[in-house]
């Protein structure tokens, strides 16, 4: 492990930490998905896309835009962490007259567009990715979808739609935590198997470890992973991941924690 | 010479795009209905084709406007509206992107292929959506100038237009065109139509009609935009207390009618007033002349309930 992932390795921690502090104290939140996709979060902007507070109005950034937007508040620390906003502002998360909603919003710095209701984010990335081709734009646009969030249908619009534009400039990364909110997917709507069907769609597909920084790190500086191909992640994550008592578990799909079960996770993400 | 203003619609569009290469049309294997197989012949560049997927379609448009193109997702007004509503809703009008929706062959300008493809459910479910301008062109010259005005407007904005074919200018005196400003197209003291979109015509049919007939003069205003609503004009023009009869090829809940209803009750008026739209009922078949005149969106059924109410 090189010096390099040792530091990702503690603003993982240091997210996770956050990241139930602020649900705890707004008593709302997506915790569970949160946890899933922190580690990813923490990839991209730490160490792939070209966003910063910096260059946020040069159209050169690169594009986020986090389709599964119920898990906003991951978004919200790593943002604060880049110095979008003042990390003191998500106190007011999710209270009386705060920008800082259950879900993103262009209000917030730092924010490409206003998800929430699932199946929306590909669509959008998808004309992102188009318009940058037409201007000979290197820039990469991402996405992060759920699971659960598969089954919409736009989702597999934008698919076939991707795949027709050759549009290589594009990543969507599936946090694969197996779980949606009623039960598993494979007991909701079964997913599988996965691989085989984006590659029959025309993507080229990935899986990794999403807990893994080095390996999400290595696998996203390979982009495109196949020249003229948008690119599939399929990151295998665990929900509620760090905090034992919430791993895999559903209640935690937008559970907030006790002020015991806080200190235990603290105990635990030290 | 009078065109349908879907023609009108395409043919601006290619006006604006020889000088804009960043005028962008996203279809949804719509490009025929739309009227737009000459632009992409010459502008192969700036359209983008999306297939069946009317979703994809608005969030496609959406993705090129948020990079700064003038995105208009053209569709079918029944499916655009419909279909790719929660993308109309989230990723337009609440995210901000000035996409232009464009709803082609609205209302029953389908006929007698029946109510899938009939829209007359649109302004009612955009007027409740925070963030859209929604506008009806009655004749070729507003749906030029609404062309034009959309492509530089930065807001997200709704225009929808059958295929039948319009007076060039019902207006003779050639106001200027502005949205949320209605037009008169005619002049009268008896009594007022406010009408939009292709049932502006048979209304002024209606008061030439009651004028040559029966001394009756009628004004006949051409509210093209639903939302925002010119309520100052509205307001002047109920000012007589004479009755009011508004007019459009919608349902008769959550349109103009509703629209303008609203307003003069919660702001004292009293006029005698009638909504002129498709009753809450399975639509009859027909074409779209015979479906109006089967609900008297027509020059005699508009002249008959006008009347009535003198
Ligand atoms: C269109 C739409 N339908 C339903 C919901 C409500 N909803 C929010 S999160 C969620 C489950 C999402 O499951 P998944 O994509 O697996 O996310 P994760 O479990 O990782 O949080 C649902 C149904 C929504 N936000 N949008």
């Amino acid at each position: 492990m090189t010096e390099n992932h040792l530091s990702l390795i503690e603003k993982s921690k240091e997210y996770r930490k956050k990241i139930l502090k602020y649900i705890f104290n707004a008593k709302a939140g997506h915790t569970g998905g949160d946890l899933s996709i922190i580690d990813i979060l923490n990839v991209l902007y730490n160490r792939i896309m070209n966003v910063s507070p910096e260059n946020w109005h040069s159209n050169t950034r690169d594009r986020f835009i986090q389709s599964k937007g119920h898990c906003v508040e991951a978004l919200y620390v790593v943002l604060a962490d880049k110095g979008f906003f003042p990390e003191e502002d998500l106190l007011t998360m999710c209270q009386y007259n705060s920008p800082y909603i259950g879900h993103p919003t262009k209000y917030i710095k730092g924010m490409e567009q206003n998800t929430g209701g699932l199946g929306h984010g590909l669509s959008i990335c998808c004309g992102n990715a188009l318009a940058a081709k037409k201007d000979n734009s290197p820039i990469k646009v991402f996405t992060i979808l759920g699971d659960g969030e598969m089954a919409e249908g736009s989702n597999w619009e934008a698919f076939m739609f991707a795949a027709h534009y050759k549009l290589d400039n594009l990543c969507a990364i599936l946090d694969y935590n197996k779980l949606q909110i009623t039960a598993p997917n494979a007991e909701v709507i079964g997913l599988e198997p996965l691989d085989k069907k984006l590659e029959a769609f025309g993507w080229a597909v990935r899986h990794v470890d999403g807990h893994n920084l080095e390996e999400l790190e290595n696998t996203l500086k390979s982009l495109p992973f196949e020249a003229g191909k948008p690119s599939f992640v399929i990151a295998h994550t665990i929900k509620g991941k760090g905090v034992s008592y919430m791993e895999n578990t559903l209640k935690w799909h937008h559970g907030v924690p006790s002020a015991e079960q806080m200190e235990l996770a603290m105990e635990e993400l030290i | 010479m009078s065109k349908p203003n879907l023609e009108i619609f395409s043919e601006t569009l290619q006006k604006i795009a020889e000088t804009d290469k960043d005028l962008y049309v996203v279809t949804s294997d719509s490009r025929g209905s739309g009227k737009l197989v000459p632009f992409g012949q010459k502008f192969p560049k700036q359209i983008v084709e999306v297939g069946i997927a009317e979703q994809n379609l608005v969030g496609v448009a959406t993705g090129l406007a948020a990079m700064g193109k003038k995105a208009f997702a053209v569709s079918p007004a029944c499916f655009l509206t419909a279909r790719a509503l929660e993308q109309i809703k989230n990723d337009v009008c609440y995210s901000d992107n000035p996409v232009k929706l464009i709803g082609i062959s609205a209302g029953v300008s389908y006929g007698a292929l029946g109510t899938t493809h009939h829209s007359l459910h649109d302004f009612a479910v955009l007027r409740a959506i925070n963030n859209i301008t929604i506008v009806a062109p009655a004749d070729n010259y507003e749906t030029e100038e609404a062309i034009k005005v959309a492509t530089l407007l930065d807001k997200p904005v709704y225009i929808r237009f059958g295929k039948k074919s319009m007076p060039v200018n019902l207006d003779a005196e050639d106001a200027v065109f502005q949205f949320g400003k209605g037009r008169t197209i005619r002049q009268g003291s008896d009594l007022t139509f406010i009408a939009t979109g292709e049932a502006v015509l048979p209304a002024f049919e209606a008061a030439k009609k009651l004028s040559k007939e029966n001394n009756i003069e009628a004004t006949v205003v051409s509210m093209h935009t639903i939302k925002p609503l010119d309520t100052e004009l509205i307001a002047k023009l109920a000012e007589n207390g004479k009755p009011i009869i508004t007019v459009e090829e919608h349902s008769i809940y959550g349109g103009l009618g509703e629209a303008v209803g609203s307003f003069l009750m919660q702001n004292g008026f009293r006029n005698k007033f009638k909504i002129v739209g498709l009753p809450d009922d399975h639509t009859v078949s027909g074409s779209q002349n015979e479906i109006f005149e089967h609900y008297g969106i027509s020059e005699k059924g508009l002249s008959e309930l006008a009347m009535s109410l003198l």
